[in-house]
């Protein structure tokens, strides 16, 4: 399978190519010029996709099991980078189940995004730099993915990071993509210090930067023995992995909460939608946001061993994470910011179920593999169905030119495809049976509440208000009181093919994923249909079964609230809500300013970092350290302006001296000696 | 007093007043003359020693050749502002007091050494004849010259190629 | 009778006659003059030390030879360079000549 190494070398090509080549050609004007960026990347982007789907059929289909039926981990390529005695850094290519299931989803989602960029991006400023970059991001993210050791994967994480921040600011002409740039970049770059302090105590206390230990001893440098109290060699070795590790862990967490908007470091996410819609829909929702979920689940087979009790903090912070963003979505009128929330909350889900999983017993061995298999079934929908969702809101701005709800309502009568794709990512993410989200959603319920019940209900309650919320959308955009002033200045439009056929594709693979998976849940298509016969946390086969209980509850809590939208929402005039708004005015305004959280942070780094911490260590550095190399420079300027008469460059002047020197040593040897 | 004696005392005086007179007179003409008499008082003194070859090269390269380029020079440039009087008066004293502390440093150590060798008497051209000089200038045994020589005689070719370029007219 | 303490006291006086040259004198053509004397000097103690202290040597006479020789070619090369000053600046005098300095 040594063809993989073209699905990482080809979007760098043709980062490489579009980005420095110009493709101005003179004669056939300035449109071709913005094909042919266009065309290359997004041919380079196919080629890729097949790859990918042709990786993904020979790893899941034609490659040998092992004995206890799982996959097995194929390192196609791999080269040492950096030796460092001991350690080295390798570059390399892993393929194995969640990096195989990413690699679809990320060619996938990129390659729609690539042909929707031609509708939406065309006659912009700058095409040929947006489809650089995105390629530039293709590579990042694959190479990320399919990193073999824990610091490529920190090197890519970077540049995914640094293509992000391109992205944003992609519009650098406006002070707000500029800010919102510069937060994005400022606020990950602060947790992927944490994530790298992680990576160095992991690869100094165990010698090695693997995803897992196994086939190989725990190796533990000199210094780990300070964490330890016995020392037997065997035991030393052990206590020092559950001494150190659960902290390396944690810190590589916080760096995966940053890059994963987990709260408090979502500060950044909202402001993102600055960038291009596209850009939000591929790298804010489908993919890089994904990166820190994909890194737990990376480092799953030494949490589960090392650290199994520190996975309830990732539960907790996911937990709370979700309910936060899942309440403020409820308020926003900004359609991007509603997804970006609604974002922030579906992947604190796959957070949740990451962490549920703990090392089961006897009967309830599997555990592990439920939440673990929940989480990653859910980054492949929600990336699917939330692109969808993204494009389709590109789609509305692209025809109503405003980002805010008061600018639309009744647009299904001008959008009837962008409409139709929209209401079926709608009910995937509220958990409708049938369509995708339900499948991934209830495995993430059912593992919470084998977590336990305050889990499980809590997280069914915030799937209700993503149901509510994303209702509250639907009916907000192509229901609800229509601007007919502005749509009769603007007719809204269906957007071009190149634009509607990406929805279209998108929400087919939500249906069609949603069907069989809901159905070979219920046990009517053959269990290997399901998405637990190819990505566990074993890699074995986990078979999938529908709990009733919780299907049955969330589905009827997901009618209800969708029920509820529309009872508020959908007429031309809403009074509820506007009733609503009247009973409790400083609730929503609370929720719509996002609970005062960017004011917090302003509050915390203005007032007291800068002003209390950073303004006397600026005086202190000015005054006194530059005070010291001023004085220096001053004290041998003094200096040499007193002696600088000595060498005046006369000749007879520098004689006298020499005679007086020589007169001197004369008198001292003849007088004194 | 021998007329050995009385000719040591004539050429002790040209060259010590003719010394004294060549750095103090205001004429750089004057200056060169007085210089040629030190330089002719010098060779007197070679040939009381019964140096007679050194006194006649003395005589023959500084008064005959190195005498004639200064007074070519002088009419050359006729450098008049060779003014003692344009010195400051603190520069003359300084310098002044350090050729006489000089000096006297040097007569203190001269009389307080006390030389134990016998005085002149007469000329004794015997002690370096002609053909020692010759042989020692020609030949490479441990008293030979060869050496210096020929490094003397490339220094006067590079030093007759490099006056002419860079007195040349251009 | 001549004393060796009289000729060497003879090439001191010289000497430093020379010295009060070299630090007084404006031009330099004068300059060289009294480095000639203070060469000449030193020529005087060579030959003085070669005939009083050590008759059957050869040193100090040889040397005295060489010095004359390289004298005569300072002086000549010294007295092209002042000719081309000259005629470049029009004057020679030691304090003004700063034209290479900087």
């Amino acid at each position: 399978m040594s063809y993989t190494l073209f699905i990482l070398l080809l979007p760098l090509f043709s980062f490489l190519l579009i980005g420095i080549v110009d493709m101005d050609i003179p004669k056939c004007g300035k449109v071709w010029s913005h094909k042919a960026a266009g065309l290359i990347g997004t041919c380079s982007l196919g080629i890729v996709t097949v790859l990918s789907y042709m990786t993904a059929w020979q790893y899941f289909f034609q490659t040998e099991r092992l004995a206890d039926g799982s996959l097995p981990t194929l390192v196609p390529f791999n080269t040492t980078w950096l030796p460092l005695g001991n350690l080295h850094f390798d570059l390399g290519i892993l393929l194995d189940p969640i990096s195989v299931m990413m690699l679809v989803v990320i060619s996938t989602v990129s390659l729609m995004v690539h042909i929707y960029s031609f509708g939406y991006m065309h006659g912009e400023r700058g095409f040929q730099r947006y489809y650089a970059f995105l390629s530039l991001f293709s590579m990042s993210m694959i190479g990320l993915v399919l990193a073999t050791n824990i610091f490529q994967m920190y090197l890519f994480w970077e540049l995914v990071g640094v293509s992000s921040y391109l992205l944003i600011g992609f519009y650098y002409t406006t002070a707000p993509a500029i800010a919102a740039s510069k937060k994005a970049f400022i606020v990950t770059r602060f947790a992927d210090m944490f994530f790298l302090v992680g990576i160095l105590i992991f690869g100094y206390y165990t010698q090695s930067f693997n995803f897992s230990f196994a086939g190989s001893e725990v190796q533990m440098a000199d210094g780990a023995a300070a964490f330890i109290p016995c020392d037997p060699q065997t035991a030393l070795v052990k206590n020092a992995a559950y001494a150190v590790l659960p902290i390396s862990l944690v810190l590589m967490f916080i760096g995966g909460a940053g890059k994963s908007a987990m709260f408090p470091l979502h500060i950044w996410l909202p402001d993102a939608m600055e960038g291009p819609t596209p850009v939000s829909a591929l790298i804010h929702a489908a993919t890089m946001v994904v990166a820190g979920v994909f890194q737990i689940a990376r480092m799953f087979p030494i949490w589960i061993e090392y650290a199994p009790q520190t996975l309830s903090v990732v539960v907790w912070v996911g937990a709370f994470t979700a309910f936060y963003a899942a309440a403020v979505a409820c308020a926003q009128s900004d359609i991007k910011r509603v997804l970006a929330f609604s974002t922030i909350s579906q992947i604190a889900f796959m957070m949740v179920a990451l962490g549920v999983c703990l090392p089961g017993e006897g009967e309830h061995l599997n555990h592990a593999s439920l939440g673990y298999m929940a989480s990653m079934f859910h980054l492949f929908t929600h990336a699917m169905f939330k692109a969808c969702l993204f494009l389709g809101a590109g789609c509305i701005i692209h025809a109503v030119h405003s980002n805010e709800m008061s600018a639309m309502g009744g647009l299904r009568k001008y959008m009837p495809v962008t409409r139709w794709t929209f209401l079926i990512s709608c009910l995937a993410i509220a958990g409708i049976p049938f369509f995708s989200g339900f499948s991934s959603k209830d495995e993430i319920i059912s593992a919470c509440f084998q977590y336990n019940s305050i889990c499980g209900w809590w997280m069914t309650a915030v799937a209700a208000m993503t149901a509510f919320y994303m209702f509250r959308l639907y009916y907000g955009i192509f229901w609800g009181t229509e601007n007919k002033e502005l749509h009769a200045e603007h007719t809204p439009h269906e957007a071009p093919w190149t634009m509607t056929l990406p929805l279209i594709v998108l929400s087919v693979i939500t249906v069609g994923v949603g069907a069989v998976t809901t159905l070979a849940g219920f046990g009517i298509l053959p269990e290997t249909w399901n998405f637990g016969s190819f990505v566990t946390a074993s890699g074995a086969v986990y078979g999938v079964h529908f709990d009733t209980q919780v299907a049955l509850t969330s589905t009827c809590i997901a009618l209800v609230s969708i029920g509820l939208a529309t009872w508020i929402f959908k007429g031309e005039t809403q009074p509820i809500a506007d009733k609503m708004y009247a009973a409790a005015p400083h609730l929503h305004r609370w929720a719509y300013k996002r609970f005062y959280l960017d004011e917090v942070y302003q509050f915390v780094t203005h007032k007291i970092i800068f002003a209390r911490i950073s303004t006397p260590i600026a005086w202190f550095d000015r005054h006194v350290i530059d005070g010291f190399f001023n004085f220096l420079a001053w004290g041998t300027h003094k200096l040499s302006a007193l002696i600088k008469g000595f060498q005046s460059g006369s000749v007879q002047q520098y004689a006298i001296w020499f005679f007086l020197g020589v007169l001197a040593v004369l008198g001292i040897m003849v007088f004194v000696l | 007093m021998e007329s050995f004696e009385i000719m040591f005392i004539v050429l002790t005086a040209m060259i010590a007043l003719g010394s004294i007179a060549t750095v103090l007179t205001k004429s750089i003409v004057r200056a060169v003359t007085y210089l040629l008499l030190v330089l002719l008082g010098t060779a007197g003194l070679y040939f009381l020693m019964g140096y007679t070859f050194l006194g006649s090269v003395q005589t023959m390269v500084y008064a005959g050749g190195v005498i004639v380029l200064f007074v070519f020079a002088v009419l050359l440039t006729s450098a008049k502002e060779d003014k003692l009087s344009e010195n400051t008066l603190l520069k003359n004293i300084g310098a002044a007091v350090i050729a006489l502390v000089g000096l006297g440093i040097f007569m203190t150590i001269l009389c307080l050494h006390g030389f134990d060798v016998a005085a002149l008497t007469s000329p004794d051209e015997t002690i370096m004849p002609m053909t020692t000089i010759g042989k020692n200038m020609l030949s490479t045994n441990h008293e030979g010259y060869l050496l210096p020589f020929e490094a003397v005689s490339v220094l006067l070719l590079a030093c007759i190629v490099g006056g002419l370029v860079i007195a040349r007219k251009r | 009778m001549i004393h060796i303490e009289c000729l060497l006291g003879l090439s001191a006086i010289m000497m430093f006659a020379g010295i009060y040259g070299f630090l007084t004198r404006r031009s330099t053509l004068a300059i060289l003059l009294s480095i000639e004397l203070m060469l000449n000097a030193a020529d005087i103690n060579f030959a003085v030390f070669n005939r009083m202290l050590f008759p059957e040597g050869h040193e100090g006479y040889f040397f005295a030879l060489f010095t004359i020789a390289i004298a005569a070619a300072e002086s000549a090369i010294a007295i092209a360079i002042m000719i081309n000053i000259y005629r470049q600046l029009t004057h020679l005098g030691v304090d003004k000549l700063t034209k290479l300095k900087f």
